[in-house]
């Protein structure tokens, strides 16, 4: 089969995506400073920063939202249970044994069933979660300082557990995730894909249709790109 | 055409940044300047007292110059006469009595425990001349004491145990012509030397705040603004403002910080929340006592020690007394760190005669009320006073002994050094019961710390409560602080889920470098065979 480079990763989608590496890493560094445990910037900078942070990530995750729907992109993210256990098969045997990718991967299907998996459940459940808790967290004081004594909120432990627990998610996604990027072709495509944008991906420019995306979709894509 | 706009987009951008830093911005007083400006400029009086010439006759006694100043000031008796600081009472409100009539008069303390049988020592603290255990002082108007009060010559002394009249050799005249409003050392001479010497009492009013530089306290620092009492606790007819909950029960009245700093007095936001919860003097009176040692602790049951037969005292490294035999045993500290408590405004007081229902466990004889979830609550610092007092062991009440008389066989226990003797006697005046027994009880006593204000400099940080060691608030367990709290079960989980991730990570890619390796040789041995 031919090879040839492809655009998979457009220019906006770096830059959500290496600037919320960033926040990630910035947050969670400042927040488990803040929970105990270290001290690097001391408690009220960590406090501050982490609150600015905060915010430069929320501005963030709504330009993508945008961007998600805009472009349609979202659609990659819809999981399936097809070639997971193939997908697994791989990372547990295959990959030992310098055994091929098991699924494809085109500009329209870039993510691997588990990869669609995991990062569904990110956006869907750790990210909303850690967020809305991290919004309670600023402003929970705000009813009672405020008098609107029908949502006052007594007590902050909930709240600043389950944002604890989520943070301890995304930093075990971390982990692993910046472990798995070396599970491309070479130890670094993905990587540079993700830096450049571009990526050496077998041609399927004749193939029928790679996956099912509805014909429009798939024209919008190309236009955008 | 995307170029244009953008240049234009530029340009109007900088023209925008430039008019803002170059135009003169308007000058905005801060509250906090608009407060330095008003406690700046000083009181000036409206009279001179000097030219009177009601004041120019030859006073021989102190009560002729009561009569003096009310023959001016007519009324203002009357207001003196309601004030708690001439009653040594004051209507108030606990939960679960209804209202009680407390003060000196009948609230037990656990330094020189009370008043009664007492009253000729105590009355050197009294805005009043003459004052004996009959109370009869009480309704004659030329015994208040306007002098002690305001003096502004800084002569008049009152004389120990002489029912609070002053020592018999003042100029009443030059001290007449005097007066004024009350300064420092007028409060002071009196409330720093509670509890029968410097300091005993509150740890945060004492001796250096009559000329406190700005280090011991922002306020009335002599480098600075220089304020005096009455500058904050501001009176109207004779009722001054603020009140210590070591008496008082009700949150009425009181003075707290916010009254002219607001409730939001920082720039940062963060800082302001914190005032929802967190008294001022929380985090500005990182220390108290800063110059002079305070009393921590006082055991009475140590008392009565005699060398010779002879009363003595011992003194600690300080230079304050550790052992007075007639007053027990002492343990001082300076510069200590408050204590801190939830505190709703309202308080319960041991009253005299009161039925002790847990004889082993400590008795608090002021609780002060408040929680977390309580939203009149705040965290405020407080100084714990211990003590180990005398009490009834079959009535169950705390005993007042008598403690001062003039002479011995009196049953004065400064005199006689017979717990007995004094215990009878002091019951007796205090109309309550004795059975003849007694024992010595642990008791404690809270006393909210407001003074000694520090810089903001000096402030605590907040890494000194947001900690997970030595909190300040280790006490305070019954809310979510973050830096200091977190739930054991969601802790030991996340760490085991980033453990469990390396762990995993690891092994995997320890396995595929093996493996590539095995796959290369592999490779090699194939092409050798070939």
């Amino acid at each position: 089969m031919s090879k040839k480079i492809y655009k998979v990763y457009r220019s906006f989608e770096r830059f959500w995506h290496w600037m919320q590496a960033l926040l990630i890493f910035f947050l969670a560094f400042s927040g488990f400073e803040i929970h105990g445990g270290y001290t690097f910037f001391g408690f009220k900078n960590a406090v501050k920063y982490h609150t600015i942070a905060a915010y430069m990530f929320l501005i963030l995750i709504i330009f993508a939202i945008f961007w998600h729907f805009a472009t349609g992109e979202w659609k990659q993210y819809i999981p399936s249970l097809q070639n997971i256990k193939a997908q697994l098969n791989y990372y547990i045997f295959g990959i030992f044994k310098n055994a091929p990718h098991p699924t494809k991967k085109t500009v329209l299907s870039k993510l691997n069933p588990l990869q669609k998996l995991t990062y569904f459940g990110l956006k869907i459940m750790v990210i909303p979660v850690i967020v809305t808790s991290g919004l309670f967290y600023m402003f929970y004081r705000y009813p009672t300082r405020h008098g609107i004594e029908a949502m006052n909120i007594h007590s902050l432990e909930f709240i600043a557990i389950v944002h604890t627990i989520a943070a301890f998610f995304l930093v075990s996604f971390i982990i692993v995730h910046l472990y798995l990027i070396t599970t491309g072709e070479t130890v670094t495509s993905n990587l540079k894909a993700m830096l450049t944008g571009d990526e050496e991906l077998e041609d399927y420019s004749h193939d029928k249709s790679p996956v099912d995306f509805p014909e429009d979709l798939t024209a919008t894509i190309e236009e955008i790109s | 055409m995307k170029k244009i706009v953008v240049v234009i987009a530029l340009i109007s951008l900088t023209i925008v940044i430039a008019f803002g830093i170059l135009s003169q911005r308007e000058y905005e007083q801060t509250p906090l300047m608009k407060l330095k400006e008003k406690y700046y400029k000083k009181h000036k009086p409206s009279v001179d007292h000097s030219k009177f010439a009601v004041l120019q006759q030859h006073f021989t006694a102190p009560q002729q110059v009561t009569a003096a100043c009310i023959g001016c000031h007519n009324l203002r008796d009357k207001e003196v006469m309601k004030s708690s600081h001439w009653n040594w009472e004051r209507e108030e409100f606990i939960p679960g009595r209804g209202i009680v009539y407390i003060g000196k008069k009948n609230v037990l303390n656990n330094f020189c425990i009370g008043t009664q049988g007492n009253e000729e020592s105590c009355a050197k603290c009294h805005i009043g001349f003459g004052m004996d255990s009959k109370g009869k002082v009480f309704t004659d108007s030329t015994n208040i004491d306007c002098l002690v009060c305001h003096d502004n010559t800084e002569t008049y002394v009152k004389a120990q145990e002489k029912g609070g009249a002053p020592v018999t050799t003042l100029d009443f005249n030059k001290i007449a012509q005097g007066v004024g409003k009350p300064k420092r050392t007028n409060c002071g001479v009196c409330h720093f030397y509670g509890g029968g010497g410097n300091n005993v009492k509150h740890g945060d009013l004492e001796i250096s705040m009559f000329e406190p530089g700005k280090e011991i306290d922002v306020h009335m620092g002599t480098d600075g603004m220089n304020m005096q009492c009455v500058d904050c606790h501001t009176t109207e007819k004779h009722i001054i403002s603020g009140k210590l909950y070591s008496m008082a029960s009700t949150g009425t009245n009181r003075n707290t910080c916010e009254q002219c700093h607001t409730n939001a007095p920082h720039e940062d936001d963060m800082l302001n929340k914190h005032t929802l919860k967190v008294a001022c003097e929380s985090c500005h009176i990182p220390v108290y006592a800063k110059v002079n040692a305070t009393k921590m602790s006082w055991d009475w049951s140590t008392a009565g020690k005699l060398k010779n037969g002879e009363p003595y005292i011992d003194e600690d490294s300080f230079g304050n007394h550790a052992y007075m035999s007639i007053k027990g045993s002492f343990k001082w500290k300076k510069k200590v760190k408050p204590d801190y408590i939830w505190f709703n405004g309202t308080a319960s007081h041991y009253l005299e005669g009161d039925k002790i229902a847990d004889t082993s466990q400590p008795l608090v004889l002021n609780q002060l009320h408040g929680s977390y979830s309580d939203g009149e609550s705040k965290i405020i610092p407080v100084k714990i006073h211990e003590s180990k007092q005398p009490y009834d062991p079959t009535n169950r009440i705390l005993i007042q002994p008598k403690l001062f008389a003039e002479n011995k066989g009196e049953g004065a226990f400064w005199k006689d050094f017979n717990w007995q003797t004094a215990a009878e006697v002091g019951m007796k005046d205090a109309n309550l019961p004795f059975s003849g027994k007694i024992s010595f009880i642990k008791t404690k006593m809270y006393w909210p710390v407001n003074h000694m204000v520090s810089s903001k400099e000096q402030t605590v940080k907040c890494k000194e409560c947001h900690t997970r060691n030595d909190s300040r608030l280790e006490g305070l367990t019954d809310f979510y602080m973050p830096g200091r709290d977190f739930s054991k079960p969601a802790e030991t989980a996340g760490v085991w889920l980033i453990i469990l991730s390396f762990l995993g990570v690891l092994t995997h890619g320890g396995f595929r470098i093996f493996n590539s390796f095995k796959n290369k040789k592999e490779v090699e041995n194939e092409q050798e065979n070939i």
